[in-house]
């Protein structure tokens, strides 16, 4: 059963409330929530974000290009971006990872990833803050 | 170490991959560093850097490139006989990086060491966010699946089965986790996967053979 109602898109950690459709496994949303929760949006040079347009993905969009309120296959849309899709509809909620694809490549040229974390005080450090040093990057854990 | 060797242009960053900042904050107190002791709450540093259990260490040259891709190492030889690691061994080769410069792989080994993700390890990373949004969200049985469904996806990845383990109500230190650690070893794999020390002998049979926790694990 399709129902259109709220749904939380959670993009690599950061979550927006979109109005959506699920229907068998996949999400349906309109062009604005797809931007609101994303960054893409669909314009006549096809399907954008930032300075990068692709052609429109086959399959991306329920009924014809131009119509009023066209659907968009959030499902479709991450496996064309080579995304992983957690989605749990009964929650609805709906997680979208980083591309293994991706992650390999930059671990493959050497540069060490940066990231921005905060300290307990809550205070910001990132790791190209440190360049010029040599560092020894530690993760653990409590558990 | 890092006020050892912090007049060699040296920091160290620790990065807590913990749900929550006030499990990590009597360790982080106690140890009261003067190097960013970072929390992170999404792994998101796991991710970017393939990380599958703690402790995991990189080191990360002046110019931001990986010199030593994840290694395990201990501060010291407080888990030696769980983990067969001697902590000198790393830090001598460590110091010998700081002070001297001296790298302890070639280009062509740091690749051949890195273990980049797989297509299902970066979807058991995103069953474990869902998951962990979820149990933020206090919807607690709906995070379990996931948590359950992300450790299935990547039954290597320990920083999503044994990380998960708090938040699903379970103890990371009991009789779930030491099951766990039993059957993975029971069929034939490591709990730990450091790198060979720094100039030894390359073995034939792959670089990253170490020793098994010999009972349990800490």
């Amino acid at each position: 059963m399709a129902t259109h109602e709220t749904l939380t898109i959670i993009d690599e950690g950061r979550p927006t409330a979109v109005t959506a459709r699920v229907l068998d496994d996949h999400v349906w949303l309109s062009s604005a929530g797809m931007n609101d929760a994303l960054g893409w949006e669909l314009t006549p040079e096809g399907l954008c974000r930032g300075n990068v347009c692709v052609p429109c993905p086959d399959g991306l969009l329920e009924g014809p290009l131009g119509s009023d309120a066209p659907a968009i296959d959030l499902t479709r849309l991450a496996a064309v971006l080579r995304r992983p899709v957690a989605l749990d509809s009964d929650e609805r909620a709906v997680y979208l990872g980083a591309p293994a694809q991706a992650r390999a490549e930059a671990l493959a040229s050497l540069a060490a990833p940066d990231f921005t974390l905060p300290d307990l005080q809550g205070r910001s450090h990132s790791l190209a803050n440190h360049r010029g040093k040599k560092v020894f990057l530690v993760a653990y854990a409590s558990w | 170490m890092h006020e050892e060797l912090k007049q060699f242009g040296f920091t160290v960053i620790t990065v807590a991959l913990d749900a929550n900042p006030e499990d990590v904050r009597p360790w982080i107190e106690a140890a009261a560093p003067t190097h960013p002791s970072l929390i992170d709450r999404r792994r998101l540093v796991a991710d970017l850097y393939n990380m599958v259990n703690v402790p995991t260490v990189l080191w990360i040259d002046e110019e931001g490139r990986i010199v030593r891709p994840n290694d395990v190492a201990f501060p010291d030889d407080t888990f030696r006989n769980f983990t067969g690691l001697e902590a000198a061994a790393h830090l001598e080769a460590l110091r010998a990086w700081v002070r001297e410069g001296r790298r302890p792989f070639t280009v062509e080994q740091i690749h051949e060491l890195q273990v980049v993700p797989s297509a299902s390890d970066q979807e058991a990373r995103a069953e474990f966010g869902l998951g962990l949004w979820l149990y933020e969200q206090g919807r607690s049985e709906a995070a379990d699946r996931h948590f359950v469904r992300a450790g299935e996806l990547a039954p290597h990845n320990f920083t999503i089965r044994r990380g998960a383990l708090r938040l699903r109500g379970l103890d990371p230190f009991g009789p779930v986790f030491k099951e766990m650690v039993r059957a993975w070893r029971a069929e034939g794999h490591t709990y730990y996967r450091p790198l060979r020390p720094a100039g030894s002998p390359r073995d034939g049979g792959g670089s990253r053979a170490g020793r098994d926790p010999a009972d349990g694990a800490p």
